[in-house]
């Protein structure tokens, strides 16, 4: 039997079951009217199928541990709509888009990412912490301009656009950080 | 860990925020000053916090953090301090989101041989006190700040009447705590109007916390809540100087916390001396200042004037 959590154990982040249901907790909010209980209110993102909705709990209400596994397998190459992977035994694994979320943007050939299943079932997607990418297209920055405070929008493949300093130029290669989808590091200069 | 630059760049973008914050501050002395107050400091880690059903405590070491520094306040007040305030961390276990963090800067300030309707036209004058020295700052550096012109009087309503009104039934001729707390979130806090502050009052006697019952009305308690833009900003009392109803409230509550599998805290023994000793009458309240400054700026979460969150 999985362990259960209870209330004052949410946090965003935390996967959870519900209804025979895994769940991520994608926004979380505590709210607690003048001297009265504490309300835990959570926006619970399907990790079957991504939707989202609100519910709130009380402090003894329990949330069960789902019962989830992890699979180490690389990716190969896009097929329509669909993205390809492989395990170390050549075995052939379909992801779509919607599983993939963010990352499909953030992988390249022979990234190594880590598949969730649930009940045999591929529900989410794990990349390295780090990965990097060519800037395709950004304004550029005033020359000599250092200032830390600004960021600019850039492109990388696919259009997605990230926030980055102002003194990355198109060309240079930077390294992501796929948990939040934000710029981490410049690791080439064009 | 984030990006040194993104970190960077967000507490950059916090400075309008950090300096209103610090703008706030002073003037609130500023005021205190005025009105004859003198600043108290009382500790910030203490043997035993003050028992309350929904508010847990934070242990350090073989103490705990403060909850709110009341109790210490009002053995001050019973040896005869008059008019004490003070601003300080209070920390809270648990309390985690977007007008909560699990420490926060709380003001709280006692007037001796006053009631709750003393400590209302206290906060009526303080509050348009700090927002009229702002305003005039603000103008000047066309900050964007100020979104709730803070003008006297500020409404005044009753529980009974927002509740009849909002929620159909009468929480103090038949409370049921669920339901009212239900209701609260649901009903009243959203129907509360947005233009003026609202001073809430006159809670069920079951919800009365530190309060004394009204004379003469005892199914009431003086107590009032202030809002501001549907946000609870501050709790305040006539205070409970009774020492046996005290030793009573604390006792169900820790019966109450007990049968919950919440943490019991022992009884704040010192408390009930001075209580017994004799406190005057009083009115006091507690201010959430980080939820003061983020009404005032127009924000909607404490991220926008907090510069680290837990």
């Amino acid at each position: 039997m999985a362990a259960d959590y209870t209330a004052s154990d949410f946090r965003k982040g935390l996967r959870v079951e519900l209804d025979g249901i895994p769940y991520l907790i994608s926004e979380f909010n505590f709210v607690k009217p003048g001297k009265g209980a504490a309300i835990y209110t959570c926006r619970l993102k399907s990790l079957l199928d991504g939707n989202t909705y609100v519910r709130n709990f009380r402090s003894n209400d329990t949330l069960k541990k789902p019962d989830l596994e992890e699979r180490t397998m690389r990716y190969s190459h896009k097929e329509n709509e669909d993205f390809i992977f492989m395990d170390e035994n050549f075995e052939q694994f379909t992801l779509n888009e919607k599983v993939l979320g963010d990352n499909q943007y953030f992988l390249f050939e022979d990234c190594e990412v880590h598949v969730l299943y649930h009940n045999g079932r591929p529900v989410d997607v794990t990349l390295p912490t780090f990965i990097e990418k060519v800037v395709l297209e950004t304004e550029p920055g005033a020359r000599g301009n250092t200032a830390t405070n600004t960021l600019k929008p850039a492109k990388i493949n696919g259009g997605f656009e990230i926030m980055v300093p102002l003194f990355i130029n198109q060309g240079d290669t930077i390294k992501i950080d796929t948990r939040t989808g934000e710029y981490s590091d410049r690791v080439l200069k064009k | 860990m984030r990006s040194a630059h993104l970190e960077c760049a967000r507490l950059q973008g916090l400075k309008p925020a950090l300096e209103l914050r610090s703008r706030i501050l002073s003037s609130i002395r500023d005021w205190f000053s005025g009105e004859g107050f003198i600043e108290v400091e009382t500790p910030v880690r203490i043997p035993t916090p003050a028992l309350e059903l929904h508010i847990d405590a934070e242990p350090s070491g073989d103490a705990f953090l403060r909850t709110s520094p009341e109790l210490h306040m009002k053995r001050l007040l019973a040896a005869g301090y008059g008019r004490i305030f003070q601003l300080g961390p209070c920390f809270r276990k648990g309390e985690r989101g977007t007008l909560h963090n699990p420490e926060y800067t709380m003001l709280e300030w006692y007037r001796a041989n006053a009631d709750y309707l003393d400590i209302m036209a206290d906060t009526e004058s303080l509050l348009t006190f700090v927002s009229d020295s702002l305003g005039t700052a603000a103008h000047r550096d066309g900050s964007p700040f100020l979104k709730v012109p803070l003008m006297m009087p500020f409404m005044r309503t009753t529980i009974e009447e927002l509740y009849l009104k909002h929620a159909g039934w009468n929480p103090v001729e038949a409370y049921d705590a669920e339901r009212f707390e239900h209701d609260l979130i649901a009903r009243v806090e959203p129907a509360l109007p947005r233009d003026t502050p609202v001073f809430v009052m006159d809670y069920p006697a079951q919800a009365a916390a530190l309060s004394r019952r009204k004379p003469g009305r005892e199914a009431v308690a003086e107590r009032f809540e202030l809002y501001i833009n549907g946000v609870e900003i501050a709790n305040a009392f006539s205070e409970l100087t009774d020492p046996v109803e005290q030793r009573q409230r604390f006792e169900t509550w820790a019966r109450e916390r007990k049968a919950r599998g919440a943490a019991v805290y022992p009884l704040d023994e010192e408390f009930l001396s001075a209580l017994e000793l004799g406190m005057p009458p009083a009115g006091g309240i507690a201010m959430g200042i980080d939820r003061l400054i983020m009404v005032l700026a127009g924000a909607k979460s404490l991220d926008a004037v907090m510069a680290f969150r837990e």
